[in-house]
């Protein structure tokens, strides 16, 4: 019954409702009314090699280095990884440890530029992505430094990889941006419809994707309009959708959409949908027809500040420049967060600089987000279960999570969660939620890890026994062929012995057997004997034909004919030559060498003691 | 009577058979037990459990020779899962065999090493590389931090590093509440 339900809902309805969800106070308002500006260019830009999801890219660039605008700074490493690129023309002064904005805190390897103030391109290389090879455009995007501007910071080239197996039918365009405050897609899209277009069409190319999608919450009716008017004569679709968190999450946004669940342990490409955000396209758009890297981005910039407004922001800009662009923070200012109410993070301090990941700035105050009461006992009211938009158990998830308990944590699908905060937000008793299921997540992480590494320490330590085992039975295989061959050699002779003594029968064999090699030693000295009479070196040319033989004698002739004869027997009359007398000669030089040796030394010594004095 | 009986005789002969097949198809190599234990063991291969490597301590404490309690780097929690895996009591670390440390990384001080490939010998996990006269190196993505390369050395270049805490490596932290003395609201408590 429930399926033929759903089939009809499919039939009738243009948007599906996930499960569960919440409406917080939009505050989106405050930043739209100004129009997106363009920051002004900092001392100095500070990149984060950390940017991204996936490997730290490799330094291509050195200390005291010159790069133009759009430069590569460094390379995509492995394969989830992504590029860094100038923001602008200047000089690398420093790669070191610098403040990052991450909830840790901590610092990390960062690049700084200083601008020279020419923002001067390299030159712009577009691509004919039309007709180009897919796959050598895709492996291009390597080069790009374009990752998921929504937040998520995941390379898009990865993303944009068909493997064969994937068919990619429908591109969903993520333009939902449904947490509070943010409001950088919203302003793009009123801006730059006509480029977001173009740069969905180079998504649905590169993918393959027949269909397109684009997914606006109904908060924004400007972008919403601004969009429905650039898609005309396209076959992209512009889709409205109901506010409510966390209709931006990829999942959450493809069930709006289509009404496809994805199962939790498949990707959204096996099911055939891929997601990108607005921003990312049209990132896409600008580095293929305009040959222009990830070098800036839109970031919104409100809260406790003068003038709320989004801004265009090169990325390393500090963070405190681009609030005093915004008019200032307030004197009540406590903090900034770094993306939205929900699911942001505190910022350890002003002087962080602008990423790939920040897509929102609010300067906190404590009238604008109270803060959090005292959380109470969990009452088991499990309103936080009707919130979850992932159908998980959040109530579960905190008890064990509380308790350590991560295994049970883990089988009740604490990864699925996406921690977008609805749990925390509906909770009765205040509970911080999400912090707890952050807190499993890594102590998990962490344990997988170094259970990985213990694994991999077993491995190497058994081959290491294994090799030492091995070493040890070759050499004692040698040591046992050695003695066996010892043994060999020493039986043959006393079987000799033996034999001489016990059997008269062989002895004569013996006997008869050395009288002809006796004899035969004879024959050859006496064959010698003739031939030194006849004033001839042997010339052991017996077995040579005629032919032969006429050539050697020839050679012979022409060698005595250049009196090369005698010369040839001079050396080893010499080394004939007895040899005490030789010895004693020897001796006489090296004396003689040694004592030269010593004189020159002496008389170095005397003109360094001269020097000396 | 005898159909039953015949009943029986076959089923007993049939389900026979089949255990037989199944005890030879499915036979279990070795002791799962050892590996069991082993896989609980960090495998620092670190030797201060008295045991020439975190196998053979696994094999002991299987056979009843040793016990739960001598991995100073399995620490509380490797005690606690050793403990739950055999059905026996917690016990705390056993001091003589040392106390947990931070993990670290040994370090080769190359301008003082002089090549002796002991430190290479000592290591349980080849994670150092060099030859005979050459400068020695730690693989450090490798080393297990055992420690077992400092002693060897007879020019004292190892030393050991403790791994720092990097945004790669940092933990979200368990949450916790502040504690407000009773009388206060939360809202005076942020005022002072």
């Amino acid at each position: 019954m429930n399926t033929l339900v759903n089939f009809a809902q499919k039939g009738l309805k243009n948007v599906f409702k996930f499960h569960g969800g919440v409406h917080p106070p939009e505050n989106k308002t405050q930043s739209t009314q100004l129009p997106i500006a363009r920051a002004s260019m900092p001392e100095k830009l500070v990149l984060p090699l950390r940017q991204h999801v996936g490997n730290l890219p490799k330094l291509k660039v050195s200390v005291g280095d010159k790069v133009l605008k759009g430069q590569l700074l460094a390379e995509a490493e492995g394969m989830v990884s992504a590029a860094i690129h100038a923001p602008t023309s200047g000089t690398i002064s420093a790669i070191e440890d610098a403040m990052i904005p991450h909830p840790s805190g901590l610092p990390d390897k960062c690049i700084t530029l200083v601008p020279d103030g020419r923002d001067e391109w390299i030159a712009h290389a577009p691509t004919d992505w039309r007709d180009a090879d897919r796959k050598e455009v895709i492996a291009q995007l390597r080069n790009s430094g374009i990752v998921g501007f929504g937040g998520a910071t995941f390379p898009s080239h990865v993303k944009l990889r068909t493997d064969g197996k994937s068919n990619v039918h429908t591109l969903i365009i993520n333009a939902a941006e449904c947490e509070p405050y943010i409001t950088c897609d919203d302003m793009l899209m009123r801006e730059r419809a006509s480029e977001i277009v173009q740069g969905i069409q180079i998504a649905q190319h590169l993918l393959g994707a027949d269909q397109a999608v684009i997914g606006i919450e109904d908060n924004k009716p400007e972008a919403a309009k601004a969009m429905q008017a650039a898609v005309i004569g396209t076959n992209i679709q512009v889709k409205v959708v109901p506010t409510l968190y966390p209709s931006g999450d990829a999942r959450r946004l493809i069930y709006l959409l289509t009404g496809q669940e994805i199962p939790h342990d498949k990707r959204t490409t096996e099911v055939g949908l891929q997601v990108f955000n607005v921003a990312t396209v049209l990132a896409l758009y600008r580095y293929l027809d305009h040959g222009e890297p990830a070098i800036s981005r839109i970031v919104s910039v409100t809260g406790n500040v003068g003038r709320p407004q989004n801004f265009e922001v090169l990325f390393g800009t500090p963070l405190h420049l681009l609030i005093q662009a915004a008019g200032g923070e307030k004197a009540n200012t406590t903090h900034y967060i770094m993306g939205g109410p929900m699911m942001g993070f505190k910022l350890p301090s002003g002087d962080v600089p602008i990423t790939k990941a920040t897509n929102c700035i609010i300067a906190s105050a404590p009238d604008l987000f109270e803060p959090p009461p005292v959380p109470m006992p969990c009452i088991r009211c499990a309103r936080c279960a009707d919130a979850c938009p992932v159908n998980l158990q959040p109530q579960e998830l905190y008890w064990f999570a509380k308790s350590d308990n991560f295994e049970k944590a883990r089988d009740y699908q604490l990864f699925d969660c996406i921690e977008c905060g609805a749990c925390a937000y509906v909770c009765p008793s205040n509970i911080p939620l999400v912090q707890y299921y952050r807190y499993a997540k890594s102590e998990i992480i962490t344990a997988d890890r170094a259970k990985e590494a213990a694994d991999l320490a077993r491995q190497r330590n058994e081959f290491r026994l294994h090799r030492i085992e091995r070493e040890k039975q070759e050499r004692a295989a040698k040591h046992a062929e050695r003695a066996q061959g010892a043994k060999a050699a020493e039986t043959p002779a006393q079987g000799a012995k033996q034999d001489a003594a016990s059997s008269p029968a062989v002895s004569e064999a013996d006997a008869a057997k050395k009288a002809a090699i006796a004899a035969a030693i004879e024959r050859a000295k006496a064959a010698k004997a003739a031939a030194a009479q006849a004033g001839e070196a042997p010339k052991n040319t017996e077995p040579a034909s005629n032919a032969v033989k006429q050539e050697i004698a020839e050679i012979d002739a022409r060698r005595k004919a250049a009196g090369l004869e005698g010369k040839q027997d001079a050396p080893s009359g010499d080394a004939k030559k007895a040899t005490p007398e030789a010895d004693a000669e020897k001796q006489a030089i090296i004396a003689a060498a040694i004592e030269r040796a010593k004189a020159a030394k002496a008389a170095a010594e005397a003109a360094k003691k001269e020097k000396g004095e | 009577m005898s159909t039953a009986l015949l009943i029986m005789i076959g089923l007993a002969l049939v389900l026979g058979a089949l255990l037989g097949y199944a005890a030879l198809k499915f036979k279990v190599e070795g002791d799962p037990l050892i590996a069991r234990i082993d896989a609980i063991l960090p495998q620092t291969q670190c030797g201060q459990c008295g045991y020439p490597g975190c196998k053979p301590y696994a094999t002991a404490i299987a056979k009843g020779e040793a016990d739960i309690n001598q991995c100073p780097p399995g620490g509380d929690a490797g005690v606690h899962a050793l403990a739950d895996l055999l059905g026996v009591e917690y016990k705390p670390l056993n001091a003589e065999h040392g106390t947990p440390k931070p993990k670290s990384v040994a370090f080769i001080d190359e301008q003082t090493c002089i090549g002796c490939t002991l430190c290479i010998q000592a290591c349980p996990v080849d994670a150092i590389l060099g030859a005979a006269k050459h400068m020695h190196t730690i693989i450090a993505s490798e080393c297990t931090g055992c420690e077992l390369c400092v002693a060897p050395c007879p020019v004292d270049c190892i030393s050991m590093i403790p791994i720092g805490e990097t945004p790669d490596n940092w933990k979200w932290k368990y949450p916790t509440i502040p504690i407000v003395p009773v009388g206060l609201s939360s809202v005076q408590v942020s005022k002072s």
